[in-house]
């Protein structure tokens, strides 16, 4: 992306979530069960779609990183990791803050949040992998590999907590699904792509350019190596 | 030059595995040991309650291996490193799936075997009974070690050849083991406790498709964790 187009994009970004947080904070009606607390929806749905969107990137670049190695998509695959992990934290977070009042607790061993969780910590992982391997084609190569190895495991970690919590009551929550929250959320969907496509890019660039300096410069000291960056 | 088959490379590095791990029986004895530790302070942490702990020692087993197979991981591929083995034996040449196959099997048969060992243990120390058969639990322990053993091994490589590796293993496999642990743990303890509601099968099935993913997985993708 040209720099005028990055800049755009950002202010593109900033005018879904400033509309977005006023469609989903004064435009939707209140939950009739929840009250206002459910607005919090509108922003912890979209982070985790967000997050499985980043995630599903991953798996897709260190897939095609294994078929033909390029260092383009090994810096794609660190922005998608270290970004879906930004936006799967602030999905447990509000989750969190969300259950208390409508849940009574803040968590609860319910699949989905259960698999985000380690998820999380599976991708937390995979950048603390990236961090201590310093010859970049190898760092690329394993952590193609390892990224690979936790996106197949979502779905076995989903269905192995959904049996474990067979034997316990499960959470109900009542949906009701009125037309204007739809849109509020959709909205707010399409705000937090933008801000996902604007940290994507960041990420890539920073890494992309690091990957650089490291094979062109592969000797500088580590520390050296964090004081150009 | 014919490169040996498969099976026939497998088969020599695994014995190549437990012939190292025989000669040096000192480690079987402090992972034994370590085990051993790890089920008392369990124990300890939660208390004289005898029927808590007879209700938790499923998971207290799996635990116990769990922690255990970290440091043989480690180990197992410690002894390569310091020998560069690994590089060695890929210039023989030997086919990396064998070289993967051989070690997860040999550190698949490692744990099994400590498995095996901590059962008259945890009668024992926290009065287990064994409701279902000793052919279940055998069962369970075997397909449990193989669904450790397999990401262990993969990651084991990779980890050892990264800074921090004692902390970077367990911070990577911990997280993908989860399924495993579940389906380990929760079986055990209807060995343990009994299985009215014939819930068994499907954990072992959850077991097996790990197991099967897994292995699927590290043959495939080891080769690429070793070249050069």
């Amino acid at each position: 992306m040209s720099k005028p187009l990055r800049i755009g994009f950002v202010l593109l970004a900033l005018a879904l979530l400033v509309s977005g947080a006023w469609i989903g904070l004064a435009w939707a009606p209140p939950d009739r069960e929840m009250g206002h607390v459910q607005r919090i929806m509108y922003m912890h749905v979209p982070s985790a779609w967000m997050a499985l969107l980043a995630a599903t990137m991953n798996f897709g670049t260190c897939v095609a990183y294994l078929w033909k190695a390029s260092w383009k998509k090994d810096a794609f695959a660190e922005a998608t990791a270290e970004v879906g992990l930004l936006f799967g934290t602030i999905a447990i977070l509000l989750g969190a803050i969300w259950g208390r009042p409508t849940w009574g607790v803040y968590w609860a061993w319910d699949p989905r949040l259960t698999t985000m969780a380690i998820l999380l910590v599976a991708y937390a992982g995979y950048l603390a992998l990236r961090r201590f391997v310093d010859d970049p084609d190898r760092r690329a190569v394993w952590s193609a590999v390892v990224g690979i190895i936790i996106a197949v495991d979502v779905p076995v970690v989903y269905f192995s907590v959904k049996w474990w919590k067979s034997l316990h009551q499960v959470q109900s929550t009542p949906k009701t699904v009125d037309p204007q929250m739809v849109l509020a959320l959709r909205w707010n969907a399409f705000a937090f792509l933008a801000v996902l496509i604007i940290f994507l890019v960041a990420r890539y660039r920073i890494a992309l350019a690091s990957r650089m300096r490291e094979t062109t410069v592969p000797d500088a000291p580590s520390g050296a190596r964090e004081a150009v960056v | 030059m014919r490169l040996p088959g498969l099976v026939a490379s497998t088969w020599v590095l695994f014995k190549k595995d437990l012939l190292l791990e025989w000669r040096s029986r000192a480690r079987v004895n402090a992972l034994l040991f370590f085990s051993l530790a790890t089920l008392l302070l369990f124990s300890f942490a939660l208390g004289p309650d005898t029927a808590l702990l007879r209700r938790n020692a499923g998971g207290y087993l799996w635990l116990a291996l769990l922690l255990a197979s970290v440091l043989a991981l480690g180990e197992s591929f410690r002894v390569e490193r310091e020998n560069a083995t690994l590089e060695g034996l890929r210039l023989v040449p030997v086919n990396a799936r064998s070289i993967f196959l051989a070690k997860a099997i040999a550190n698949a048969a490692l744990l099994a075997a400590l498995g095996v060992l901590l059962v008259p243990v945890l009668v024992a120390l926290l009065d287990v009974r064994i409701v279902l058969s000793w052919g279940q639990l055998l069962t369970l322990i075997a397909l449990g070690c193989l669904a450790i053993a397999a990401p262990g091994t993969l990651y084991g490589a990779i980890a050892s050849h990264a800074r921090a590796r004692d902390v970077l293993l367990p911070l990577l496999l911990f997280p993908i083991l989860i399924p495993a642990l579940v389906a380990a743990a929760k079986g055990t303890a209807l060995v343990f406790e009994g299985d009215p509601m014939g819930q068994f099968p499907s954990w072992v099935a959850l077991l097996t498709s790990f197991d099967l993913i897994y292995w699927g997985l590290g043959v495939l993708l080891f080769p690429r964790v070793v070249e050069e």
